[in-house]
């Protein structure tokens, strides 16, 4: 096992700039012309995550989660699709990258893992054909060392008896086994940057854990840095240090996954954390949503995208949250940023909301 | 699997069984009455020369007589008499001697079927060629101009009736402008050279004409493929899209092709009707068009029959594919 894996160990650093983070995401604007109109998916997101770290973004579906993260690898047809701003990846600019070049970071600096892993794997290609594939477009091996990578990385993820089933089709495996052959092809290359989109979504509820568990274990082994997407909060308390959470495209609050989580500062955050169920709870006790449908990306809210959902737009004078859009601005803590036009946001927090938020 | 192919035997057997007794019965329950056709052939016919033809030819007897006798006749050699010196030895499997030719059927066969099944080959191998290469540049093109154009022009070949399309372009590429000489058939055996150039405009123009249908179902297909999550994931390996277009997306968008490929080319297995009666080629559906006109019953039942059982067999191999190629499907 050893043996195959050293001669991949670390790739050499690539050309950045003194200590600028592995992922450097600057005022990212993606947006897709269709015949309803101009669908605003992301708009100005920046973000940046450093080598053993990893960044949760938390956001309702449709909120740009996917779509920013995507970018990353240039998934999006660029005709089909607008983007702006800048995205570097171990100094790399990635928009309007070439296909060779972006062809390079796929798969071997950056790799996805997506969300629902049945329809993710070729279902004609046996698992083991799958990650030979991955792994001998970015190294130069015979096919045979290749199938021996593929068991061993099965091996890694948990599979049992992984010789046997390398030579299985996605659809002879379970769910979480299908995800754990998924993490296997896209950490077959060490990447030093992993983007899970809601890798545990399709998933029950302990293979989830276990799926978790194993994405931690290869972060800290490989010292990788990870984007982990999702709307699950638990996920995020295990698994993320930074947490950035999305509202209509753009990003609504930033900061150390502790503080977003026990000090939060913007009412949609408040909201997100409200709806989480309380398990050891009141049974009976009703779930609390956040009132109203996430916005059309096509005709977004005026102002703060937020507002027609939002239960403290009153406290603003003004109506101001109907009309100017609130600037991304520091918190409480450093690090912290959010964008709300309460200038006491703290202290309604602690005054009206946490007692509901936290129990 | 070996199980499988077996029951499906059986079945695609009782299939064409039934079909050779409809045959029979459609054919004498209906109207036609092949011994007052063959009786009006030679001039005056009188009650003497009726009796006579429907005598040697058996017809007076009970069809369900003269279906016993003809299935008899596949596993049997049998001995027909067309009344006086005629007799004639019908070795087994033995599908009748012709009315009106008063040649063995099977022999018939044996001559018409190369031609069908050459002109069927290559026009075949056209359509699917040029069908789905231009689905799949066309659905990686969604939504261009030359996208569209595509897509518009296939609706314009395909409204166009195929008999007319094949009709002018002899009438032109032929008889006006001698670009092509007049279709042939000269056997690949005997001279591969002669057999493509004698064939190359029935090809052409069946291969044109239908690859139109096969570029529009490959391109929605396609289309469908490339949007799957498997073929994300392929460019997020970092596939070069060439790969991701062929290994990934066409392999899945293929296996919908296959199934209408397969059936698509029985049909034309049981005869390529216009193409061989524009062009005047001797294969099975320009012979059966004829036995029909003639109330030539053997001819008309082995034709139905030999369709029946290309029909019948072209499903089942279809099928067999369809599990080689998605490792899903499994035949039990």
């Amino acid at each position: 096992m050893t043996e195959t894996l050293d001669k991949t160990e670390p790739k050499a650093p690539s050309h950045r700039d003194g200590d600028e983070p592995y992922l450097v995401v600057e005022d990212l604007t993606v947006q897709f012309p269709t015949y309803d109109g101009l669908v605003q998916a992301v708009t100005e997101l920046s973000y940046t995550v450093k080598l053993g770290q990893t960044l949760g973004i938390v956001g309702e579906s449709g909120s740009g989660k996917s779509v920013s993260s995507m970018a990353v690898l240039g998934l999006h047809d660029v005709k089909r699709s607008r983007m702006t701003g800048s995205i570097r990846v171990g100094g790399t600019e990635v928009i309007g990258a070439n296909d060779q070049v972006m062809r390079r970071i796929r798969g071997n600096d950056v790799a996805m893992i997506f969300q629902d892993p049945l329809t993710s794997l070729h279902p004609f290609y046996t698992i083991g054909s799958q990650i030979v594939e991955a792994y001998r477009l970015h190294n130069d091996v015979s096919k045979k060392a290749a199938k021996l990578r593929a068991v061993e990385m099965l091996d890694r993820v948990g599979i049992p008896q992984p010789d046997r089933r390398v030579n299985d089709y996605p659809h002879q495996f379970s769910g979480g086994m299908r995800q754990r052959a998924m993490i296997a092809m896209s950490l077959v290359n060490n990447p030093q940057l992993l983007i899970a989109d809601e890798p545990t979504t399709a998933l029950d509820v302990t293979v989830q854990a276990q799926i978790l568990d194993l994405i931690q274990d290869l972060q800290r082994e490989y010292g990788s840095a990870v984007v982990m997407i999702t709307h699950d909060l638990g996920v995020i308390a295990e698994i993320a240090d930074e947490v950035l959470v999305m509202y209509a495209g753009r990003c609504v609050e930033r900061g150390t996954t502790k503080h977003i989580l026990t000090h939060p500062e913007m009412p949609y955050t408040w909201g997100l954390l409200g709806s989480i169920a309380d398990v050891s709870g009141d049974p009976e006790k009703p779930l609390v949503p956040i009132p109203g449908t996430p916005p059309s990306l096509l005709n977004p809210p005026t102002g703060c995208a937020f507002h027609p959902r939002c239960p403290h737009r009153d406290k603003v004078e003004g109506n101001r949250c109907a009309t100017d859009l609130p600037e991304l601005r520091k918190g409480r803590f450093p690090d912290h940023l959010m964008r709300c036009h309460l200038d006491d946001a703290a202290a309604i927090f602690e005054a009206e909301v946490k007692e509901e938020v936290l129990r | 699997m070996f199980g499988y192919i077996i029951r499906r035997l059986i079945s695609a057997f009782l299939v064409v069984t039934a079909i050779s007794m409809m045959v029979f019965a459609l054919f004498f329950l209906g109207p036609t009455n092949t011994a007052d056709y063959l009786c009006n052939q030679n001039g005056h016919c009188t009650p003497e020369k009726l009796k006579n033809i429907n005598e040697s030819l058996g017809l007076d007897k009970p069809v369900i007589e003269q279906y016993g006798v003809w299935a008899k006749g596949l596993v049997h050699s049998r001995t027909i008499s067309f009344g006086g010196a005629n007799t004639y030895e019908c070795s087994a499997p033995c599908l009748g001697i012709s009315f009106i030719t008063q040649t063995q059927i099977t022999d018939e066969l044996k001559k018409r079927y190369p031609v069908t099944l050459s002109i069927a080959i290559g026009g075949a191998t056209l359509y699917l060629l040029i069908g789905v290469t231009t689905g799949v540049l066309s659905a990686r093109r969604r939504g261009t101009f030359s996208d569209k154009a595509l897509v518009g022009s296939t609706l314009l070949v395909s409204s166009i009736p195929y008999y007319l399309v094949a009709f002018l372009s002899w009438l032109y590429l032929v008889n006006q402008w001698g670009i092509f000489q007049n279709p042939t058939y000269t056997s690949i055996f005997d001279n591969p050279a002669a057999w493509a150039s004698g064939l190359l405009l029935p090809w052409l123009v069946l291969g044109i004409y239908n690859s139109t249908a096969y570029a529009r179902f490959s391109r929605g297909s396609m289309v469908e493929a490339l949007s799957e999550d498997f073929v994300r994931t392929a460019v997020a390996k970092g596939v070069r899209t060439r790969t991701v277009t062929v290994k990934h997306a066409l392999r899945a968008a293929l296996v919908p092709v296959v199934t209408i490929f397969g059936l698509d080319f029985a049909g034309l297995l049981a005869g390529a009707i216009f193409t061989e009666y524009i062009f005047q080629l001797d294969g099975v559906g320009k012979w059966s068009l004829q036995a029909i006109n003639q109330f030539d019953f053997p001819a008309i039942a082995a034709t139905v029959v030999t369709a029946a059982a290309v029909v019948v067999i072209a499903n089942l191999v279809v099928d067999i594919l369809y599990s080689v190629l998605d490792p899903r499907v499994r035949l039990v």
